[in-house]
């Protein structure tokens, strides 16, 4: 028998489609950010990548994603924990909010922090007050981006949690371990591949972000400016090489990342065969 | 150890009474199944018994160990055994490390040396006959296999309380046979105290000294299997445990009409309802003076000690069971679609809210 849309040049016809797709919007540009980086040869992309500016961005960027990192981490989890274990009012409305980060735009996320936080705002002005500045400097920035990334944990857990299910942690509860026995020997072996999953978004995320990052940093350079942010003021500076050699380093990251998802993946689908 | 329960009792939110307040006692060593249909509070209330889940406050229930008050205390400092349904192993833990999960929580200062441990844990796997798969993970292990894993691991920290939910529930018929028979044997050796739920019968009536039967969250009647079976307490119990066969109509000058079934008695004017076990009726190819109960085979399975046969009529609400020896069975030449009658040896009677009333043998059985 023959499925619908099996015939030899209905199925050719789509590979080809999807292969051209491919190549002309993921594969193109991708090249075209490493030949660009380094269209003025080796020299100049390392002159440019080794820039006192260059370097402090990507300094602050990887500051503030090693800080992000944790802090994600421990909030997904206690949040996935919450709702997949606990019943009580609220847990749907909860289940919904935790997606709101995903929901809104990055840049009304930095503009609504900026109007708290702000010197103006609610509570920048209390924070002012008091000699406290948030927005305008890393902590800004970092806030921001705990605010963007925060659903990626949680939201790999959920559904994980919830098709597992409690009893082994019930059975290890009947056979006398402690809350916290519980959480290292059962909960957390059965969740690590969800769990390191979730911060390998998450840290793609922090690296990446721009929107909320560009409405909080203040664009001060060697000092607020992340790595995104750096290689947009370059190509506003027209310094093409520049720009593309700070997107050859981010590239870099995402290939990274993309590599380790695809391990992952491959580790979990081989665990599924035999644990 | 044994239990005792008063008042115990739970609600779910708006969802309404899961149980109602019950009071169970089981005595030391006993072996009691708890049995029901579905949704007749039986896990909720074995849930409550290991401290899986609270009782409600109102009324203020006990739950009672021994002399020991377990009400306010946590379920790890119970002490018990629990055997989940679908055995809730250590997925990522081998069997080893499965059944010595709770010797290797323990504090410090009580938990066994490594080397004890590892006696211990191989004492029970060879009791569960599984040391060959210490080192197997659950999921390369049968259905029946993880059972016995499960009931090792609870068996760990010996305790005197084993409570199982419905631990047979997902295994294949054999496999279940087999390891229930392996319970009762672990019960009379080690001598702890088993509460199990099942919705089972046959399992409950095999394998408990005394039965809890219950329904809608209440406990309909705890007894010993036999009293269960020959003197049940309510029409629920009744019709519960085992097959029966409906026989309701109007009974006017000593004679029950329903359709064109007719059935002499001395039962009073009135509408009645007469309940009959599938082996309390006999198959004759004439209707006997007492009883004109024509019907039709619609099914015979002879597998078994006796032939099971299926009968269907106008007058039955539901088709009825007839359970006759296989001399019998040769001897009418019972085949699907052959129309015979059905003759009553003895039936049961109920009041309208429930309660057993003397159970009139028929005339026919008599003569």
């Amino acid at each position: 028998m023959q499925r619908i849309g099996d015939a030899p040049a209905v199925r050719r016809g789509l590979i080809a489609v999807a292969l051209l797709l491919a190549g002309l919007f993921l594969l193109l540009p991708l090249v075209a950010i490493f030949a660009q980086a380094f269209a003025e040869g080796v020299a100049v992309f390392w002159t440019n990548v080794s820039d006192d500016y260059t370097l402090a961005a990507i300094g602050l960027t990887l500051f503030v994603t090693v800080l992000t990192i944790p802090i994600c981490l421990v909030f997904g989890v206690a949040l996935a924990w919450l709702v997949t274990r606990f019943d009580f009012p609220g847990r749907r409305l909860l289940q919904t909010l935790i997606d709101i980060p995903f929901a809104v735009s990055p840049v009304v996320a930095g503009l609504v922090y900026l109007l708290l936080y702000g010197r103006n705002g609610w509570i920048g002005g209390w924070l002012d007050a008091h000699d406290i500045q948030l927005m305008f400097a890393w902590p800004g920035i970092l806030m921001v981006t705990i605010f963007v990334t925060s659903p990626f944990v949680a939201r790999e857990l959920i559904p994980l949690m919830q098709a597992q299910g409690s009893r082994e942690e019930e059975a290890a509860v009947t056979l006398g371990a402690s809350g916290w026995t519980l959480f290292r020997r059962v909960t957390l072996p059965n969740i690590r591949w969800a769990l390191l999953y979730g911060v390998i978004l998450t840290n793609a995320r922090a690296v990446g972000e721009f929107g909320a990052v560009s409405v909080v940093s203040g664009a001060i350079r060697g000092e607020t400016m992340t790595l995104p942010l750096h290689l947009e003021q370059l190509y506003q500076d027209y310094n093409t090489v520049g720009a593309f050699a700070s997107a050859a380093l981010l590239a870099l990251l995402a290939l990274f990342t993309l590599a380790a998802k695809a391990g992952l993946e491959w580790r979990t689908a081989r665990q599924e065969v035999s644990p | 150890m044994s239990i005792r329960l008063s008042d115990i009792a739970k609600h779910y939110g708006r969802a309404g009474r899961a149980l109602e307040p019950v009071n169970l006692e089981v005595a030391e060593g006993e072996l009691v199944g708890l049995l029901g249909p579905s949704g007749s509070g039986k896990t909720t209330l074995l849930r409550i018994i290991a401290g899986l889940e609270r009782p409600d406050r109102d009324p203020a229930g006990r739950i009672l160990f021994g002399d020991r008050d377990v009400t306010d205390v946590h379920v790890r400092d119970r002490r018990i055994g629990f055997v989940f349904q679908h055995y809730a192993l250590f997925r990522h833990m081998t069997v080893f490390d499965n059944v010595a999960f709770g010797l290797t929580v323990l504090p410090r200062r009580e938990r066994p040396s490594s080397g004890e441990i590892r006696a211990r844990v191989y004492r029970l796997l060879e009791m569960v006959q599984l040391e060959r798969f210490a080192e197997r993970y659950p999921a390369q292990l049968s259905g029946g296999q993880q059972q016995r894993v499960s009931l090792a691991r609870a068996l760990a920290l010996r305790p005197e309380v084993l409570l199982l939910d419905e631990p047979f529930g997902a295994l294949d018929a054999k496999v279940r046979q087999e390891l229930r028979r392996w319970l009762r044997q672990l019960h009379d050796e080690l001598g702890f105290t088993s509460l199990f739920v099942t919705h089972d019968q046959e399992e409950a009536l095999e394998l408990s000294d005394r039965v809890a039967v219950m329904s809608h969250g209440r406990i309909e009647q705890i007894d010993t299997p036999d009293a269960l079976y020959h003197a049940p307490a309510n029409r629920f119990v009744f019709e519960f445990l085992g097959d029966v066969n409906h026989l309701e109509g109007e009974v006017r000058d000593g004679v029950l009409t329903c359709g064109a079934a007719r059935l002499r008695t001395s039962l009073p004017e009135g509408r009645e309802r007469l309940l009959l076990r599938p082996h309390e009726v006999r198959l004759a190819e004439t209707p006997s003076p007492e009883a004109h109960l024509p019907a039709t085979v619609t099914a015979v399975s002879p597998v078994g000690a006796e032939v099971r046969v299926e009968l269907a009529a106008d007058w039955m609400a539901e088709p009825w069971l007839a359970t006759l020896r296989h001399a019998d069975y040769e001897r009418l030449g019972l085949t699907r679609g052959q129309r015979l009658f059905a003759v009553p040896r003895r039936w049961h009677r109920f009041t309208a809210d429930g309660r057993p009333q003397p159970a009139a043998p028929a005339r026919a059985a008599a003569a």
